[in-house]
């Protein structure tokens, strides 16, 4: 191989950091968007992507360590996000049927 | 260098054939239907596009349909979200091209030092790449549904989605007493566990499994009895009433892409695959020379008597136009050949192969007999559509989720007690 | 391992998220998600963890993305429903906040020595392995995941069920 090629590649080298720094940031912008969106449906797709994040952390530091019990925790956070969504989603079809609306500033008031 | 060229044209060839494959299999199916529709239904079918007066039966029909449907105008009504609307059909068809690359097509066999697995990719967890494939081909339909800004595609578009998570779990619930038995997620193995022997294959192993893959794959291609989403009686035409031209042949041909690979994977997990009835790859492949000679005798004979009938049946004036020389087109060249073929073999007498040819031999004829296997049953997809009515929207759920999925998770227990007793 | 796959797929990952929380259309917001979702997909690749990989496709692209985009349909949505109020101080706020939740992650994250993946063992991330740690160590937390996901079903069927008050 030529040698300058070598020495690219060890600049252009993943290391553990690249995937945290990537989840950090997943995490960052999932918690942004729940915060600034009003819209209840992108945020729970923001929540969604804060699950994603730890689950990539969860599997970067897997193979990391080279054990399995990362992955594992991963699918459990699927089964939850699963869960989570189906919950989630039953409560925005019954609050729009209540409310007519999407935006979660409408559901400020306990009444229906 | 001149591995690594090897290397690269194999690796191209795995991905372009599986596709090519797909693309020859929608026109022969699009006529399959078609005369199959008109077989059931006691009349004569396409008949009458032609070139230069050869009419083939109906097979010009699909080119003609093609050449129609690409010089169509391509509208896009006003109303619609233009992005997602012509994005749908692309995903579509796509989808519905990737998921035959892993599908194994033959035995893999030793080639120069290594093994060639006739498979694009030999991933690990196969069967559930399938499954999530599949489970990808309904945003195209609900992305149409959604973005063609209509009342009748949003209600296809819904009952689309509806109705492929429901019958995603017991399909997936079916596959596993399929895994049980075989110890293994990958579908290579899944085949090469079955045997050839018929009577080990997976649908007289595992009956209650089969049954339910089946419906569920007919519900998750949209075919007749569950092809809810575009029942024209209700629903103009479902999620692609507002397409035309060229994106509406993008669904059509989507849907018999879909239903080409329903049933590769239906072959591959229940019926045995690429195995040859009663013949094993390693009998075939030390005993290879008998085979190709017995086998090419017979394909003489046969070509000879077919050829023979066929000339016999030429009479002028039968049509009173170039109808009349048909038979006589195939007919002749296939005497010629059968006798060509017959003298070789009588001129040859039996050789020895090398093993690399034996190989090949047998790769080629387990490609065909598992493409065989595959139009079979893309043939029982059609006969179904054409004898069973379709079903109401309640009895769709009902026949899901408080039939199949407790039929599903049952057949897995008895799997599983079946186990402990072997 | 690749470099430039992974900056493609964290390129793709971190664009489509960004695009998803701007969007005020739902169903635009899902499609930018389901790209994502398969982006992150290819990262677990990368990592090797291929099974992972196809359950992140078969669980949030196939499943759970489909429910979203079914709700959104089932809702049929007009353009004025999608009109939400906006707070600009908020949204700043926020901005500040994250910024400064990412550069804190940032530099705890740095303060690990910078060494890249080790060799991986034999059979790691393969379904074998992930079973057969599933059905022994974690069988508790298994059996609790099943249970979760019945009292989800049950919510989920009580919560869409619709009232009938008289």
């Amino acid at each position: 191989m030529h040698p300058r090629s070598v020495d690219f590649e060890i600049h252009m080298h993943v290391s553990i950091h690249h995937y945290l720094v990537l989840a950090a940031v997943l995490f960052c912008l999932g918690l942004l968007g729940v915060i600034i969106q009003r819209n209840i449906l992108i945020m729970l797709m923001c929540i969604e992507v804060l699950m994603n994040s730890i689950n990539l952390t969860f599997i970067a530091l897997a193979r990391y360590y080279n054990q399995v019990d990362g992955h594992l925790v991963a699918i459990f956070v699927m089964a939850i996000a699963a869960v989570e969504a189906a919950i989630g989603l039953g409560i925005v079809i019954s609050l729009f049927r209540n409310r007519q609306s999407i935006d979660i500033n409408d559901f400020n008031s306990m009444r229906g | 260098m001149d591995t690594q060229l090897l290397h690269f044209i194999i690796v191209t060839l795995k991905l372009v054939i599986p596709f090519a494959i797909i693309l020859t299999f929608i026109p022969l199916l699009v006529w399959l239907e078609r005369k199959g529709s008109a077989f059931i239904q006691d009349r004569p079918g396409p008949n009458r596009a032609a070139i230069m007066g050869i009419r083939l039966c109906g097979l010009i029909h699909p080119f003609a349909d093609a050449m129609k449907l690409m010089f169509k105008e391509d509208i896009i009504p006003s109303q619609v979200h233009k992005f997602f609307y012509v994005l749908a059909p692309f995903i579509a068809l796509s989808v519905a091209s990737v998921t035959f690359l892993v599908i194994p097509f033959a035995a893999p066999m030793p080639f120069g030092g290594g093994v060639l697995s006739f498979q694009a990719a030999n991933i690990n967890a196969g069967v559930l790449y399938i499954l999530a494939m599949t489970s990808m081909g309904v945003f195209g339909i609900m992305l149409a549904g959604w973005a063609s800004n209509n009342k009748f595609a949003r209600l296809g578009g819904l009952r689309s989605s509806a109705q492929m998570i429901s019958y995603e779990l017991s399909m997936g619930l079916a596959v596993i007493s399929v895994i049980m038995w075989a110890g293994s997620l990958a579908l290579n193995d899944i085949v090469s566990l079955q045997g050839a022997n018929i009577l080990r294959w997976n649908f007289i192993y595992d009956p209650l499994a089969c049954l339910i893959f089946i419906t569920a794959a007919f519900a998750e291609t949209n075919r007749t009895p569950f092809d809810l989403p575009e029942g024209e009686s209700e629903l103009v035409a479902g999620y692609h009433t507002e397409y035309s031209s060229m994106k509406f042949s993008m669904f059509f041909m989507a849907e018999y892409a879909n239903m080409v690979i329903a049933s590769a994977l239906i072959v591959t997990l229940f019926f045995g695959g690429w195995q040859i009835p009663f013949l094993d790859t390693n009998t075939f492949r030390t005993n290879a020379d008998y085979y190709l000679y017995y086998f090419l005798v017979a394909a003489a004979v046969c070509c000879v008597i077919l050829g023979t009938f066929l000339s016999i049946k030429f009479k002028k004036g039968r049509f009173g136009d170039k109808r009349d020389y048909e038979p006589l087109v195939f007919g002749v060249p296939a005497v010629v050949a059968g006798l060509a073929i017959f003298c070789l073999l009588v001129v040859l007498g039996r050789f020895p192969l090398p093993l690399e040819a034996a190989n090949w031999i047998v790769a080629v004829c387990q490609i065909f007999t598992f493409l065989f296997k595959v139009l079979l049953m893309c043939w029982v997809f059609i006969w179904v559509r054409w004898t069973v009515p379709r079903i109401r929207y309640d009895q769709l759920m009902d026949l899901g989720w408080k039939f199949m999925l407790p039929l599903a998770m049952l057949n897995i227990v008895i799997t599983a007690v079946r186990m402990l007793w072997q | 391992m690749n470099p430039y796959f992974f900056y493609a797929f964290a390129t793709i990952t971190v664009l489509m998220v960004v695009l998803m929380i701007l969007q005020k259309n739902p169903i635009t917001g899902a499609m930018c998600l389901i790209v994502s979702f398969f982006s992150l997909a290819g990262l677990y690749v990368l990592l090797e963890a291929h099974f992972i990989a196809v359950l992140q496709i078969l669980v949030y692209a196939g499943a759970i993305m489909v429910l979203f985009i079914f709700v959104i349909m089932f809702l049929n949505l007009k353009k004025e429903d999608l009109k939400t109020g906006r707070r600009p101080f908020y949204q700043f706020a926020a901005l500040i906040a994250s910024g400064a939740l990412v550069t804190f992650l940032v530099v705890q994250y740095t303060k690990i020595p910078p060494v890249s993946f080790p060799e991986s063992v034999a059979g790691f991330g393969t379904v074998e392995a992930i079973g057969s740690l599933m059905f022994s160590k974690y069988v508790i937390a298994f059996e609790v995941i099943g249970l979760l996901l019945l009292v989800g079903i049950i919510g989920a069927v009580l919560l869409g069920k619709k009232e009938n008050h008289d």
